[in-house]
């Protein structure tokens, strides 16, 4: 892996015990981030994307069980960590954003308030300094007359105001990492596309790696460096933004990606491709390809596969028996309308 | 304007609430809907997009009989909403809601949900009903095992289905559709989609599509109404509006549009971050605070809607409409 | 044009069918989570022995527990060695009365009230509460100030005045109970209602043309019938101790009434000598508001969430 990551996950599961047997949400995945970089893990409800970035920020619900072969962010192992030195962490140098700003922020402090208690529980500095970050990044959120918004309640904000206080709120002490869950799913479009963008400014100039999580495929051709295709837990498909959205290898990111209507390129009325069929239950011992069930090209061999991963150079990988060559061909034939 | 009438049509609808401002301190007016003339022609499929809080909602109410106009007339084909009782409304016009966990009620079978509107209305005989239900579930493609089970058996895609079928046992004329995919998965949004397609041209349906996710408007509709804070500011039909939309606003919600091009980065939508309290708008052209193209006029002169060939705007860019004379803009 | 022709047939083309069901049905899923709630099970167990004893009183009383026997006043229940009367398991009374046969009708006297009770304050809880709920604004306004009235005024202190006022008899001990222990149905009904109101399938309902009655009463009501029940029992619980505090201070059920709060009363004078007589009615007071309490609150966790 390269040395420029921050944080590098190798191999994290995540079971939960449930009345049935043991629930694997999260079966086995690996990825990295390095300073600067997008990373977007996209995926379906139920696919585990939620719960991975809540297993980095050691938030799991309290009877998830968390394994990995390495959990390393700037040379702390995630996995040894006490409860203390992990909250230290959250908020210090690995922010959140999540997706619901109504009930993110306590209603019942001021936004000044709540900007200073993080930096000041983080950050040893005076309520001056405090004060003076909080005014300079609710500017660079794009709030106006913030020196005045530091009094007012989150009742008093509007949706989006909202969303941009939690990105202020999360760069209040200088993260190297941002996990954002979904940001704007809550959000109206015009209102989506000015938060991403502040996003996307904010992440550039302060040199910070952002793991985006959401199911929109439009955000994460977008904004992503990199692009990782999560399905029943596993990763199905990883690699730069364009080469998968290029050249999507795996059945379920070719699906996906036939789903959506796209202005231009979709003919008005043409009936849309769809996957279908439902997520498996992702209860007991599980084995195979778990897409092989919605898979127009499954086969018996599909039941015993391993998931080694077919690489393509550039960092392009999918996990899936078909062979590269086998697709490429296939998306000549179909005249390029994947 | 000697067409046939519109399925469904309003004309210079006004709804105002009475917002309480807190103890002793008196209610202040709403415009959730400020004079909204807008026709659905039979067989079309309309959509209706904006913010949230621009008045959408309200107006699917006001269509559906729910909510009482405070001005302004509902056209059912043609006649007066005050001839029609809620009950004859219903005959003719549905919802289909967005959330497909709340519209359902879970303590109903899907049997019972689908065969209420049949109860309600008196329609054949309680004998009949059960097989009416298996009919529509194989129109809406459930398998018929599901009228026994509870909506808490049934995925989301599932479930919105059932909000379907129970939409169209009756078969209305016209469907309101509020948002019908955006709380479903991608995979499962493309399916709801196709079948709302396959229902229009089977059953002859005309749809009033309300959503703000554009790529869907522009895959469905026939025709676009654009509203802001209670106003339609543009309309057109689709390919136009589309292809040539006009009022600032309309241009930032398409340039929001986020396409699954990797080659392009977040668009900057060049509008401005306050939203307006509608409880008090601003004075002259309600965008005019987050207008990238806002001039001296916007700021004290509410813009007239201009009509050119069945395009309509509202904004003072497109011609000199602060002046007295009163633009009729009836064109199609 | 006559679309809404609900009986033309329909021409559609072959859809692909989605998916298969998953879940079990909620019933199946409501008698798993019975099976795994102790505290409702055990609850439930110790309530149907106690509905079953006051139903069955006639035959399982070995006495009339009315007859007194002035000779046999006052004998040991059977674990003592001295002063004991094969006939009487658990002694007698002052007047001599079998106080096995007096707790066994008791329990009758209890149940009676608790039952009575809370349904008369069910039924004035949840109109109040669910109009309330349903209506808002005015009528909201309305029930806020009658449920705030109601609440100014001590539920004991009033009972009694009307104790004093209208003569002491189970009648008026129930109509008192019922028509104050309201409160708390309407509050809770009122806050459920507000958010079934909001809810899309009501909103599909007034789309389909029902009329109100016809949505309160099919589509909101069913939903809120759980948090009904629990709010039911802590009221049914309330109410039986409610009246066994009224009669052990005279002000309620009247000898020689079997009651057990009237029972401790009467043994008060001898709790040094025959502790038995305040003990016994003591426990199964005990038992019986613990059964409910249980029952309760193992309703609560079972039917919750019964969707999503």
């Amino acid at each position: 892996m390269a040395s420029g990551n921050i944080l590098e996950v190798e191999n994290l599961r995540v079971d939960i015990p449930v009345a049935s047997g043991m629930l694997h949400p999260v079966r086995g995945i690996d990825f990295s981030v390095s300073r600067g970089e997008t990373l977007c893990i996209v995926g379906e409800s139920g696919c585990g994307k939620s719960l991975t970035s809540l297993a980095v920020m050691g938030l799991l619900p309290k009877t998830a069980r968390r394994t990995a072969a390495r959990m390393d962010f700037l040379g702390h192992d995630i996995r040894t960590l006490r409860e203390r030195e992990m909250a230290r962490l959250r908020g210090g140098s690995i922010s959140m954003i999540f997706q619901e700003p109504m009930t993110s922020l306590n209603p019942s402090y001021t936004i000044g308030n709540q900007l200073a208690e993080v930096y000041l529980r983080h950050v040893e500095q005076s309520r001056a300094a405090a004060r003076d970050r909080a005014v300079f990044l609710l500017e660079k959120v794009g709030i106006s007359s913030a020196g005045s918004r530091l009094g007012q309640y989150p009742h008093q904000l509007s949706g989006g105001q909202r969303q941009r206080v939690m990105i202020a709120m999360a760069l209040m002490c200088g993260p190297e990492l941002i996990i954002a869950d979904e940001p704007t799913t809550a959000l109206d479009v015009t209102i989506q596309a000015q938060i991403l963008h502040v996003l996307a400014d904010l992440q550039h100039e302060f040199e910070m790696g952002m793991i985006l999580i959401t199911h929109d495929l439009g955000i994460v051709a977008r904004v992503a460096d990199k692009v990782q295709v999560m399905y029943a837990g596993k990763t199905v498909e990883e690699g730069p933004c364009e080469a998968v959205f290029d050249a999507p290898m795996h059945p379920y990111t070719q699906g996906l990606l036939r789903c959506i209507p796209i202005p231009g390129k979709t003919q008005r009325g043409e009936r849309l491709g769809s996957v279908p069929g439902i997520v498996p239950n992702l209860v007991g011992e599980l084995s195979g390809c778990m897409f092989r069930n919605r898979c127009e090209y499954a086969s018996e061999a599909c039941a015993e596969m391993r998931d080694e991963p077919t690489r393509m150079g550039d960092g392009h990988a999918y996990t899936c028996l078909r062979a590269p060559e086998e697709i490429a061909g296939e998306r000549q034939g179909a005249g390029g309308t994947l | 304007m000697t067409e046939a009438a519109a399925a469904l049509e309003t004309v210079d609808v006004t709804c105002v609430f009475h917002v309480g401002q807190g103890f002793l301190r008196g209610a202040k007016p709403l415009r959730a809907v400020n004079g909204v003339s807008l026709k659905i022609p039979q067989g079309q499929v309309v959509g209706l997009v904006g913010e949230s809080g621009c008045g959408k909602s309200t107006m699917a109410n006001i269509l559906l009989g729910l909510q009482k106009p405070s001005s302004g007339d509902v056209l059912y084909s043609g006649n007066s909403a005050a001839g029609f009782s809620r009950r004859q409304i219903a005959r003719r016009i549905q919802p289909i809601f967005q959330d497909p966990y709340s519209s359902l009620n879970p303590t109903k079978t899907i049997e019972s949900i689908v065969s209420q509107p049949l109860k309600i209305h008196n329609v054949g005989e309680p004998s009949e009903w059960s097989a009416k239900v298996a009919e529509m579930l194989d129109v809406v493609g459930l398998p018929r095992r599901v009228a026994s089970s509870y909506p808490s058996q049934l995925s989301g895609g599932q479930r919105q289905r059932v909000a379907i079928a129970r939409a169209l046992v009756m078969r209305p004329e016209v469907v309101i559709c509020d948002e019908p995919t955006s709380a479903l998965d991608v995979s499962v949004q493309s399916q709801i989609l196709n079948l709302l397609q396959d229902l229009k041209e089977e059953l002859g349906l005309t749809y009033l599509l309300i959503s703000h996710n554009l790529a869907v408007v522009q895959h469905m509709a026939d025709r676009v109404a654009v509203m802001y804070l209670g106003r339609i500011v543009e309309e057109a039909d689709a390919q136009t509006l589309f292809n040539d939309p006009r009022h600032p606003y309309t241009r930032a919600l398409l340039g929001s549009v986020l396409t699954p091009d990797p080659r392009l980065g977040v668009p900057d939508t060049h509008l401005g971050t306050v939203f307006p309290n509608p409880i008090d708008p601003p004075p002259g052209c309600s965008f005019h605070p987050r207008c990238s193209e806002c001039m001296e006029i916007c700021r004290s002169r509410a813009p007239r809607p201009v009509a050119d060939g069945g395009h309509e705007t509202e904004c003072h860019l497109y011609g000199n409409t602060g002046g007295q004379d009163r633009h009729v803009a009836h064109n199609d | 044009m006559t679309s809404t022709d609900a009986a033309r047939p329909l021409v559609f083309r072959q859809r692909q069918t989605a998916e298969e069901i998953l879940e079990p049905s909620p019933w199946s899923k409501l008698r798993r989570r019975i099976l795994g709630n102790h505290s409702f099970l055990i609850g439930a167990i110790i309530l149907a022995a106690i509905f079953a004893v006051a139903i069955l009183a006639p035959l399982l009383a070995p006495h009339d527990p009315y007859d007194q026997d002035l000779a046999k006043r006052l004998t040991n229940p059977f674990w003592h060695e001295k002063k004991i009367d094969p006939e009487h398991i658990l002694g007698t009374d002052k007047v001599g009365r079998d106080y096995l046969a007096r707790l066994i009708y008791g329990s009758q006297i209890s149940l009676l009230i608790g039952f009575s009770t809370m349904l008369i304050s069910g039924v004035i809880g949840t109109v109040l509460g669910v109009t309330a709920g349903y209506f808002g604004g005015r009528v909201d306004m309305v029930v806020n100030f009658i449920i705030n009235t109601r609440l100014a005024m001590p539920v004991f202190l009033v009972a009694m005045a009307a104790v004093v006022a209208f003569g002491a008899s189970l009648t008026v001990v129930i109509l008192v109970l019922g028509l104050f222990l309201w409160d708390r149905f309407a509050v809770v009904m009122r806050s459920i209602t507000m958010q079934a109101r909001d809810l899309d399938y009501v909103k599909a309902a007034r789309a389909m043309g029902c009329s109100t009655p016809y949505i309160i009463v099919r589509e909101i009501f069913p939903n809120v019938l759980s948090s009904l029940t629990v709010v039911a029992t802590v009221e049914m619980a309330n109410a039986i101790l409610l009246e066994a505090a009224l009669s052990f201070l005279g002000f309620g059920v009247q000898a020689p009434t079997p009651s057990w709060g009237l029972m401790l009363n009467e043994g008060r004078e001898y709790m040094f000598f025959s502790p038995w007589l305040l003990a016994l009615p003591g426990v199964c007071l005990f038992m019986l508001v613990l059964a409910i309490n249980l029952f309760g609150d193992g309703l609560r966790d079972v039917t919750r969430e019964r969707d999503r």
